[in-house]
């Protein structure tokens, strides 16, 4: 029986669920801990619905901790929690709770910072630790950001609650980045292992969810498209002995092919709808990569012009120049890279490296390799562009 | 029920609204008023004179000190409030951006559980 992978599982959707039923985050988390902390001494085998047991014997604890406090906050609560008697006990935990929990951390009333944080530790259960090491931020901060952020959701009345249509455009941004950021962690973790599944498939699952709550939201639909493009390649991503394999090395006969047509259908769907964001350009650049024996880079090119337009960030620049070089070749690449500006982050100079190389710039492409080797805190990235600067010195390439 | 402060700031040195601006900004708040107050959410609401009139009262070993001017040493001063009841922020927050389309930005405060009666 593994415990750990439970928790993973279900630590979002419990907390999300007892936050509903009691009205109060921190309530919440410290009910479900409990819960875990009674499972580790209780289970003997899995009991047939983990989630639904940890959410029972939390809401109980946390009833059990109402009738020994005694102030008047507590009382009250307490008050709501026996007046709920139409609840059914043993309730699973219930999907849209996780979606109004998202929207009440990323409530435009709190700092985006907090957003991220806070969702992570919520609905990600992540740690402190982790989600300082995935923001390249001291551990100290995160935790008075996430303390910050749900002493204001207590004391100014944040609601748990999905907006209503009306509010939906200026509250849909940040959860659509959330869910965003939670995935690309899952994809290329800033530390351990480079692939955390378990993010990438709450992401998705996530995802799903708003999806078939917004169905006519186009750029909810981008993203899910985007996330599934990306999630299809995934098997192919690292070779037999772990190492990173780019997308044009991958074996593409791994490649989830129901993801793909999943994510392709998404794409015609919101790119009908003609009001186009940057999830759903992204997804169709993801759609162009994953349709047909290779990447037809011209449309990738183009699809990315079109991107810089909606989102002109050093990020997209960087991913644009990738393209250029396949179009226009290294050299022009180069060039399109000179203003970008984007310290601290390694795949700039790693894309530097990689073109200083086959333009057959050794010594420069070395010394950008080294660079990009000094930024990135992944071992397995790491030990990619250790292998990539070593081959610079046993020449094979002919590009 | 939770209470909220919501308030609106003077800013010393920024010009002052013309006088047709002004009579704009009380018939459009006197229209929030009245709606707050059909919708149940209406507490108190003012406007307050210029910070110059202001005079800080201070109680130090048994004496009383007065002294002229506002307390804060600052640029920024409230310069009116409404006291509203609403189920939750978003509540407040649709309130306040009526109120900020009409007096400029409206900061939304919420009063402390403990002080609400």
């Amino acid at each position: 029986m593994d415990l750990a992978s439970v928790y993973r599982a279900e630590y979002g959707r419990c907390v999300a669920t007892l936050a509903r039923l009691l009205g109060d985050i921190n309530l919440a988390e410290e009910a479900v801990q409990d819960a875990f902390t009674t499972a580790l001494q209780k289970w003997q085998t899995l009991p047939p619905n983990p989630g639904a047991w940890i959410v029972t014997t939390a809401r109980n604890r946390a009833v059990d901790r109402l009738r020994r406090e005694s102030t008047r906050e507590a009382r009250h609560a307490q008050a709501l929690l026996l007046h709920q008697q139409d609840e059914p006990q043993e309730v699973g935990p219930v999907k849209d709770d996780q979606l109004r929990l998202i929207f009440t951390c990323c409530h435009p009333a709190l700092a985006p910072d907090a957003r991220t944080a806070l969702t992570l530790r919520l609905l990600c259960g992540l740690e402190v630790p982790e989600i300082a090491r995935a923001y390249l931020a001291q551990e100290t901060t995160v935790a008075q950001r996430i303390v910050r952020a749900k002493k204001k959701i207590r004391d100014a009345a944040i609601p748990y609650r999905v907006p209503a249509e009306h509010e939906l455009p200026d509250r849909l941004p940040p959860v659509l980045t959330v869910l965003y950021l939670m995935f690309n962690e899952g994809y290329a973790s800033t530390a351990g292992p480079l692939i955390r599944t378990d993010l990438c498939g709450e992401a998705i699952r996530l995802a799903r969810e708003l999806a078939a709550l917004m169905p006519d939201e186009p750029e909810v639909l981008g993203l899910l498209a985007l996330l599934l493009l990306t999630e299809a390649r995934r098997p192919a991503r690292l070779g037999p002995t772990g190492e990173l394999v780019l997308l044009p090395d991958q074996d593409r006969s791994l490649w989830n092919r129901a993801l793909i047509a999943e994510g392709h259908d998404l794409v015609r769907r919101c790119l009908r709808r003609n009001r186009p964001g940057p999830y759903q350009i992204q997804a169709a650049i993801g759609a162009v990569h994953t349709d047909g024996a290779a990447t037809d880079w011209p449309q990738v090119l183009a699809l990315y012009d079109q991107l810089l337009v909606l989102a002109p960030t050093s990020v997209v620049a960087l991913n644009r120049a990738v393209a250029v070089a396949e179009v226009h070749g290294p050299a022009v690449a180069l060039a399109a890279l000179e203003d970008v500006d984007l310290p601290g982050y390694h795949r700039l100079p790693a894309t530097r490296a990689e073109l200083l190389a086959r333009l057959g710039r050794d010594g420069e492409a070395r010394a950008a390799y080294d660079q990009a080797i000094a930024l990135t805190s992944n071992e397995t990235e790491r030990a990619f562009l250790r292998t990539r600067r070593t081959e610079l010195t046993h020449p094979r390439r002919s590009a | 029920m939770k209470q909220y402060l919501l308030s609106v700031h003077f800013v010393e040195g920024a010009p002052t609204p013309s006088d047709e601006e002004m009579q704009t900004m009380f018939r459009e708040t006197g229209r929030i008023n009245d709606d707050m107050q059909a919708a149940g959410a209406w507490v108190f609401a003012g406007g307050l004179t210029s910070p110059d009139s202001a005079t800080v009262v201070r109680v130090e070993n048994g004496a009383t000190a007065m002294s002229d001017g506002p307390f804060a040493e600052t640029k920024e001063h409230i310069a009116g409030f409404w006291v509203i009841k609403c189920a939750d922020l978003d509540e407040a927050l649709a309130w306040a951006e009526r109120c900020a389309a009409a007096c400029g930005p409206v900061e939304v405060r919420p009063f402390d559980d403990l002080s609400q009666a």
